[in-house]
């Protein structure tokens, strides 16, 4: 079959099996958007900023477990993909980029639109490749996916300059089935002898943790991770990607740790005579400072990246390989050993948890005239009945949402942690409703973020993906107002608009239907008439109480132990706006 | 401490962009760092003079590895090896100091590979400190140039970094 450039480029695409690609058109890219224009097979998603597509594509990939696939233009598009790219890059999520460049012979000369893509990504990619030979397009595709989705998985580029695409020139066509490459070989099972080691340890232990990451998700090892840990009968708590991989609702889950974590996870990692972190990275918002944390514990960790091990934190015994070969090793290890865990150590542990779980520290005023922003989420989790795919932009509602909704299945919390991207939530909603038509999908948002890629409702009404936004609108940038307040001496800076939209007369010029909701007792009724609308997007614009802050809060600089937990009497903001 | 890391990497352009991006961002020390084809044309060797922690050489390393393009690599401090770096020099000459100079370059096994008639180009190899040593000896005012490439190393004995 012989195939000219651009045809190639959508026959790989399709060979590799993907089905939807998120893009924008533009001068370099032409000659792959009249090949795209010539077959059926290959859906193409328009957006309205580049920034989105890249979020759409990450999401359908969170979601899904497949690879996400952007298609841009050079110059001005692929820069507008660096932020989504750098999103992905950060939650180690598979994507492959496709940007257009100018023409080979012009590269270099500052041509119109050109920008070295291959420099700017460099730094936020698994991989990148600059395609020189329309001979080498198909194999070079092959390897893209190949390294995005193996080993620790991540956003490759493909950087297509124009010439390698020109519709006359036709070369012999076939998509390779597999592809080695000496230079990349991820290591896969874990050394025998160390998983023996982990065991012994792990089964001696008197006050266990169980931490576990993104990596258990996008290892696809949830249900090795649940098996191995009602095995153990030992606590277990997720990171912010981790969250679904272990169900919340089973009650040896503690919650999410970390900076905005449950005391009883926090507590229990810092008093932990033995830590086994599976698929997580020590992420400077998981462990706080670093010189108080887990004084008291030998560290086993398990990750597919070597890079990740003993990075900040110093471990025990480490492990390299996928999550999920690994756990299964440990589980027939754990049953086939002689020694168990010892009762009643055990038993003491979880009195000891059970102490700190009284606490109660995700409690908040339910007696508020006011809309809680926790009791939304409580509600959303209830009207979706815990089973909502949920995305999230960035800032107090994604901490909301990561503690009260309770997430018991893997791939169904969609939102940027590692990079914390602004913006993400709403392309991220309409790239999960394209790969699930028939769940419920929502977009937990504040005012702030939603405005970052408000744009692309046009695209959830061209391509009709009903997503449900809930907009927890406390007219200010929460997280940072909640940081002035407790390190700013509640100076204020620029953590607020003094012009905020109408929502929602600006669903509606969007074609969607708008929602304006401000006392307590009207948010169930709307959630559940939003959720009816089964092919509309809605955006409820939900007026909360916007002296509300996250707690338990660890302060930066601080260890697990030194949690800053709500002031039953209201926070000095409280009083300051009464 | 100071370790010299040496890599075998695919000889594929934005190869050293990546191991030179890779130092910056993340905040590594490089000393020296140099590049060349090896004599499988489809992979270069490049030598890497570092310091740090134990910690950050280690990360350095993995990080390193972690790279698309990098096919292998040794720390060769972690074992015996023999380290060169080859200088070109150049200093200025007067009728009264060529004798004197060519003899400091003899004991140091330089070789004066060009003259004219104010002055000499050096050619010397050799471990790094040598080539400090000889620079020391000459009169600081009398070097016009100095150029080095920067320290190379091998493994001794039988072991090598090769497919």
């Amino acid at each position: 079959m012989e195939l000219n450039g651009a045809q190639i480029v959508v026959q790989s695409l399709i060979d590799e099996g993907v089905e939807y690609i998120f893009g924008y058109p533009g001068g370099a890219v032409l000659h792959l958007y009249d090949a795209i224009f010539q077959q059926q097979e290959l859906k193409h998603i328009l957006v309205r900023h580049e920034q989105g597509a890249t979020h759409a594509a990450d999401a359908y990939a969170r979601a899904t477990g497949k690879p996400g696939v952007v298609l841009v233009t050079s110059g001005p598009g692929a820069t507008n993909a660096i932020t989504g790219i750098a999103t992905a890059y950060m939650d180690s999520i598979p994507m492959v980029v496709i940007s257009g460049q100018v023409p080979s012979p012009v590269i270099g000369s500052d041509a119109f639109q050109e920008v070295d893509m291959i420099g700017i990504s460099r730094p936020c990619v698994k991989h990148n490749f600059l395609v020189k030979d329309v001979t080498k397009i198909a194999e070079t595709m092959k390897k893209a996916f190949h390294v995005a989705m193996t080993g620790r998985p991540g956003p490759v580029v493909i950087d297509v300059p124009k010439d390698i695409t020109d519709p006359r020139i036709k070369v012999p066509y076939k998509y390779p089935r597999k592809v080695t490459m000496r230079s990349y070989n991820p290591a896969v099972m874990g050394h025998k002898g160390q998983i023996k080691k982990a065991v012994e340890l792990l089964l001696s232990a008197q006050r266990p943790m169980i931490y576990s990451g993104g990596g258990v998700i996008l290892g696809e090892a949830s249900d090795e991770l649940t098996e191995m840990t009602r095995l153990l009968g030992y606590p277990i708590t997720n990171t912010l990607m981790g969250l679904g991989a272990f169900p919340a609702t089973d009650p040896q889950f503690v919650g999410m740790l970390g900076m905005h974590g449950t005391y009883e996870a926090n507590m229990g990692m810092h008093e932990s005579d033995v830590i086994l972190a599976v698929g997580a990275r020590f992420d400077d918002r998981v462990t706080g400072k670093l010189a108080e944390f887990c004084p008291h514990a030998r560290i086993i960790h398990i990750d597919v990246d070597p890079a990740s091990i003993s990075k900040t934190v110093r471990v025990d015994i480490p492990i390299v390989g996928q999550v999920k070969p690994v756990l299964e090793q440990m589980i027939e290890l754990i049953k086939d050993s002689k020694t168990k865990p010892s009762k009643k150590a055990l038993e003491a542990w979880w009195e000891q948890i059970d102490k700190w779980r009284s606490v109660k520290c995700l409690e908040y005023d339910r007696n508020s005239p006011l809309i809680k922003p926790q009791y939304v989420i409580e509600q959303l989790y209830e009207v979706t009945k815990g089973n909502a795919y949920v995305t999230s932009d960035v800032g107090q509602h994604q901490m909301y949402a990561a503690q009260y909704y309770h997430f018991d299945k893997p791939r169904r919390w969609i939102n940027s942690g590692g990079l914390g991207t602004m913006g993400f939530g709403l392309p991220a909603a309409i790239g999960v409703k394209l790969a699930f038509p028939d769940a419920d999908v929502a977009c937990v948002t504040g005012e702030a973020s939603i405005q970052m890629c408000i744009q692309e409702l046009s695209t959830a009404l061209q391509y009709k993906t009903p997503v449900k936004i809930v907009n927890l609108n406390n007219r200010y940038m929460g997280m940072v107002r909640q940081w002035q307040e407790f390190s700013y001496e509640s100076r204020y800076s620029h953590s607020y608009m003094d012009t905020i939209p109408d929502f929602v007369k600006l669903a509606e010029a969007y074609g969607h239907v708008g929602m304006y909701i401000d006392k307590p007792e009207d948010v169930r009724p709307a959630l559940e008439e939003a959720f009816a609308m089964k092919d509309r997007t809605v955006f409820m614009d939900i007026i909360t109480d916007r002296t509300e802050n996250v707690y338990p809060m660890i302060e930066s600089g601080k260890g697990h132990h030194d949690m800053k937990l709500r002031v039953a009497l209201g926070t000095p903001t409280d009083r300051e706006l009464a | 401490m100071r370790h010299i890391i040496s890599i075998l990497i695919e000889n594929e352009s934005g190869a050293l962009s990546r191991v030179a991006g890779l130092f910056s961002a993340r905040g590594y020390n490089i000393e020296s760092l140099t590049v060349a084809p090896t004599e499988d044309e489809s992979l270069s060797r490049m030598t890497i003079v570092t310091c740090g922690s134990e910690e950050i050489i280690e990360q350095i390393t993995k990080q390193l590895n972690k790279l698309i393009d990098v096919v292998k690599l040794i720390d060769l401090a972690g074992a015996p090896h023999v380290e060169r770096e080859l200088m070109l020099l150049k200093v200025r000459t007067t009728d009264q100091d060529r004798g004197e100079i060519k003899r400091i370059a003899d004991i140091f096994r330089g070789r004066i590979i060009d003259v004219t008639s104010t002055t000499y180009v050096i050619e010397m190899t050799g471990p790094s400190d040598k080539l400090d040593a000889f620079i020391d000896a000459l009169d600081k005012d009398k070097i016009i140039e100095v150029v080095r490439s920067g320290p190379t190393g091998i493994s001794r004995g039988e072991k090598g970094l090769h497919l």
